[in-house]
């Protein structure tokens, strides 16, 4: 095996300190992984310290307090600020989260924070998402039928049909779980990952949707699928508590039972 | 170029700003059309505020008892304080049927009845035969609606091959004598600058909430197209009404939706009284939003609020069958325990009145066409333009709009503006010339703004706004508190002069993002008191404490009201249409508004 060290480029240094401003009365540290694409150099871990007394109880609150009060290029996504956009997912204290979920009460001493990992970054803790995105629409993630919908009324699904979408249509496409798992670090550009396979679960489970066999076929390969080995990373760390190694558990047993 | 910045050119037969509900709707039924559409948003589509609508979509499918569009029309006319046209309220509430079908049959996973049909709430002022009964009217995915519908729509538009321009900041309209030929954007992930042509150009950028202290909308709700539309020198409509939800949650603002009252939820005061029997004694907790949020303000002021502070009121749920919540509350659920450390089986959720709507926006017909006003024309179209969705006032939503009317706002309005600018644009037309000036005004404001260099940090002047909006145009206003409200203001826009940009990096440039994106919020909020202080009656939303009477008599009208470039507010009014589209349906004549 030859030798094996990440480019001297990706290596993290550290960064400034921004202390507390004088006064504060429960001081935290949170630092924060930066890296400025105009500027180019390594990243870096800058410290900031906060007063949690004069902060909201979210890691989010803590970053745009940050970015309000102390340092205004800090860059990250954030929406919706309630757990049901999927922008600000991060990696905090080691687990990809959504920051406006996490509370800092639930974090480490000192808040780690880095991007989502193993994605291009493109400026702080903004990965690039671009393939993501791109596979799941490769799963044409939209309803198939050829049996025309009634004219002018619903096609009709029973509770208990619709009651398996539960867990599944939730996704919020936070990109949180394809980015913890480890088999979608090494074969990322042809293994669909946890989120992408939820989806397509999605689909082949509506009871109105007539594709299942070739949503089934199109997802027979051994890297878009059978690169899951059931590591659990993905539900692990779901923000929203759905269970994608169970979708695609799912989808390896439809596999199968054709077969009989 | 000005300024020596490099600005790509790209052309299109459309473009839609914005990819929200409204917008996404409009992209793909302009997609579907064979139209060259593009659709620039700032955020990736299904992270726009659409995703959180939570309580449903409303229409008269009649899946859970009678009903009829008809009645639904008519709560929509008494929801608005009869301020809504009632014409775009009748195409609305007709088209609404069709609209859900259509979203059914585009994959929306909504609930489902015992029989499979999809399952219906009711909601705040949806009654049966004119206001008798309640009627179940409201369509729900459990509480994700606004969810459910956002995927589908990108979904759908995925499939008609829509082409998305994501992460793109719209930085003003191109304006040249008086027709819009395009849009100047800002790429963020590479830092470039972009001219969008196109023969229409669909406004479809959302609401303004933010800004106010405490809103229910998301960070990016800055209704920037509003903004664009006050700097080409177009009115906006009705600014003066701002939907206060009543249930949001103490402290952190995320919203609760109405159908945890449609499902048997309640509030009360300190004294654990069902204070909304003395407000409404006919629909109770199930008045309008206006009404609600008035009565919890007026408990609250007078010494009955609940918690250390009295300054709050409790949202009950904690009778409800725990099946019912995990079935069809399951979200709130989680934001309660979340945001309020709450569980709702066994607590009341604290709320408080938040600002979550805007009723006003860029004027429009039921076309989706702009207006404006062109000598006596006070309904002139602006060729090029067209608004959808919360930027848009067509109105049908009036002085104050239904919990689940605005999910279907945006699907009926989303489609009927693609349907019109497929008649009204040719493919592949060539585009008119435009001169180098508009681009050159736009360039000038951004880099302005990019190399501001004063004493004034961003995030210091909003939330100086934040805190005027928050106390001077609130849930009652006053002629006094609007006056030291417009006075304040001004002192705050005067601020922007020294605003100071930090980072002056073209990549992802948040803190610029931000002052754009003040900048845009200013000017709304300028307007709006503006509107607030002109409007001498209560009317919806609009409850003045020295005119507490509707006036039909004066007021009777929309506002209008443009920002002229020194930064000084010019008002004019417009008639409500009290006419219908068709014959199906007579106009409902204003009458006293009781709950």
């Amino acid at each position: 095996m030859g030798p094996f060290a990440l480019p001297t480029s990706s290596k993290v240094t550290p960064g400034k300190l921004f202390p507390a401003p004088p006064g504060a009365r429960r001081p935290r540290r949170i630092e924060i992984y930066r890296w400025d694409p105009e500027a180019g150099g390594n990243p870096r871990l800058d410290t900031y310290e906060i007063d949690t007394d004069r902060c909201g109880p979210m890691v989010l609150d803590a970053l745009i307090k940050i970015k309000n009060e102390t340092d205004p290029t800090l860059t990250f996504r954030r929406s919706c600020r309630e757990g049901v956009c999927g922008s600000c997912a991060m990696n905090i204290d080691g687990t990809n989260t959504l920051a406006c979920t996490k509370a800092l009460d639930d974090c480490r001493a000192v808040v780690r924070v880095y991007p989502l990992p193993h994605l291009p970054v493109v400026k702080d803790l903004v990965p690039d998402l671009t393939h993501f995105y791109a596979q799941y629409a490769s799963i044409e993630p939209w309803i198939g039928a050829q049996t025309p919908p009634p004219a002018d009324r619903e096609r009709l699904q029973s509770r208990e049909e619709r009651e398996r979408l539960d867990g599944l249509y939730d996704c919020i496409l936070c990109a949180c779980c394809s980015t913890s798992c480890p088999s979608y670090w090494w074969n990322g550009d042809r293994y669909l990952g946890p989120a992408t396979l939820l989806q397509a679960y999605r689909w082949i489970v509506d009871s109105r949707d007539e594709t299942a066999g070739k949503r089934l076929d199109d997802l027979e390969d051994p890297f878009k699928l059978y690169r899951c080995h059931t590591i659990m990373n993905c539900t692990d760390t779901c923000p929203k508590g759905l269970n994608p190694a169970k979708a695609i558990a799912e989808i390896k047993k439809l596999l199968v039972e054709r077969q009989k | 170029m000005a300024k020596g910045y490099e600005v790509i050119t790209h052309r299109y037969d459309a473009l839609v700003v914005g990819a929200g509900g409204a917008g996404l709707r409009a992209t793909l039924g302009l997609a579907e059309r064979g139209l060259r559409t593009a659709c620039l948003t700032k955020v990736f589509p299904t992270r726009s505020h659409t995703v959180a609508a939570q309580g449903g979509i409303s229409a008269a499918l009649g899946n859970m008892g009678e009903d009829d569009w008809r009645w639904h029309m008519y709560d929509t006319i008494k929801g608005s304080d009869w301020l809504g046209d009632q014409d775009a309220i009748e195409y609305m509430c007709r088209e609404a049927v069709p609209a859900v079908i259509e979203l059914e049959h585009y994959g929306v996973p909504f609930s489902r009845t015992d029989d499979g049909k999809i399952y219906q709430r009711p909601f705040g002022g949806m009654t049966t035969r004119y206001g008798e009964g309640t009627a179940q009217r409201t369509c729900a995915a459990a509480d994700k609606t606004g969810h459910a519908i956002l995927h589908t729509l990108y979904q759908q538009s995925l499939k008609h091959e829509a082409e998305f321009f994501i992460e793109f900041l719209a930085l003003d309209l191109l304006m040249e004598d008086g027709e819009c030929r395009g849009v100047l954007a800002w790429k963020l992930d590479d830092g470039t600058l972009h001219v969008f042509r196109a023969h229409m150009t669909l406004l479809a950028t959302g609401g303004y909430g933010r800004c106010y202290f405490s809103c229910t909308s998301a960070h990016t709700c800055t209704g920037d197209g509003n903004a664009m539309a006050l700097r080409a020198g177009l009115p906006l409509q009705d600014m003066e009404f701002v939907q206060f939800h009543p249930t949001g949650i103490y402290g952190a603002g995320c919203l609760i939706t109405e159908g945890v009252r449609g499902e048997g939820g309640y509030l009360t005061n300190s004294g654990g009284e069902r204070f909304m029997d003395r407000y409404a004694p006919h629909a109770r907790d199930l008045a309008s939003r206006d009404v609600v949020s008035r009565a919890m303000t007026v408990e609250i002021r007078e010494g009955r609020g609940v918690g250390p502070d009295r300054d709050h009121i409790h949202l009950h749920l904690e009778h409800l069958d725990p099946r019912v919540i995990h079935e069809r509350l399951p979200g709130i659920a989680e934001s309660a325990r979340i945001f309020a450390g709450i569980d709702v089986t066994r607590a009341p959720i604290p709320v408080l009145p938040t600002v979550h709507y805007n009723m006003g926006g860029i004027p429009t017909n039921y076309r989706g066409e702009v207006l404006t006003r062109r000598g006596d024309d006070r309904e002139a179209v602006v060729p090029g333009l067209m608004a959808v969705g919360e930027a848009a006032c067509v109105s049908v939503h009036g002085a104050n709009r239904l919990g689940s009317n605005s999910l279907l706002d945006l699907v009926v309005f989303g489609r009927a503006a693609a349907i019109r600018c497929a008649e009204l644009v040719k493919r592949r037309e060539p585009h008119k010339p435009l001169s180098g000036d508009p681009i050159d005004r736009c360039l000038a404001r951004f880099d302005r703004c990019r190399n501001a260099r004063g004493s004034r940090p961003t995030a210091d002047i909003r939330l100086a706004m934040h805190r005027c909006m928050q106390s001077h145009a609130s849930v009652f206003r006053s002629g006094e508190v609007l006056r030291q409200g417009i006075a304040e203001l001004q002192d705050v826009v005067d601020s922007f002069a020294e605003v100071r940009v930090s980072d002056r990096s073209l990549i992802w440039n948040t803190d610029l993002v931000e002052t754009l994106e003040l900048e845009n919020l200013l000017q709304q909020a300028v307007v709006t008191v503006h509107a607030a202080l002109s409007r001498e009656e209560s009317r919806g939303a609009h409850a003045r404490e020295d005119f507490p009477l509707r006036d039909d008599e004066n007021w009777l009208k929309h506002s209008l009201s443009w920002l002229d470039e020194d930064g000084r507010v010019r008002l004019d009014d417009r008639p409500v249409h009290l006419f219908t589209l068709t014959g199906d349906v007579d106009v409902f004549p204003p009458k006293p508004r009781i709950y």
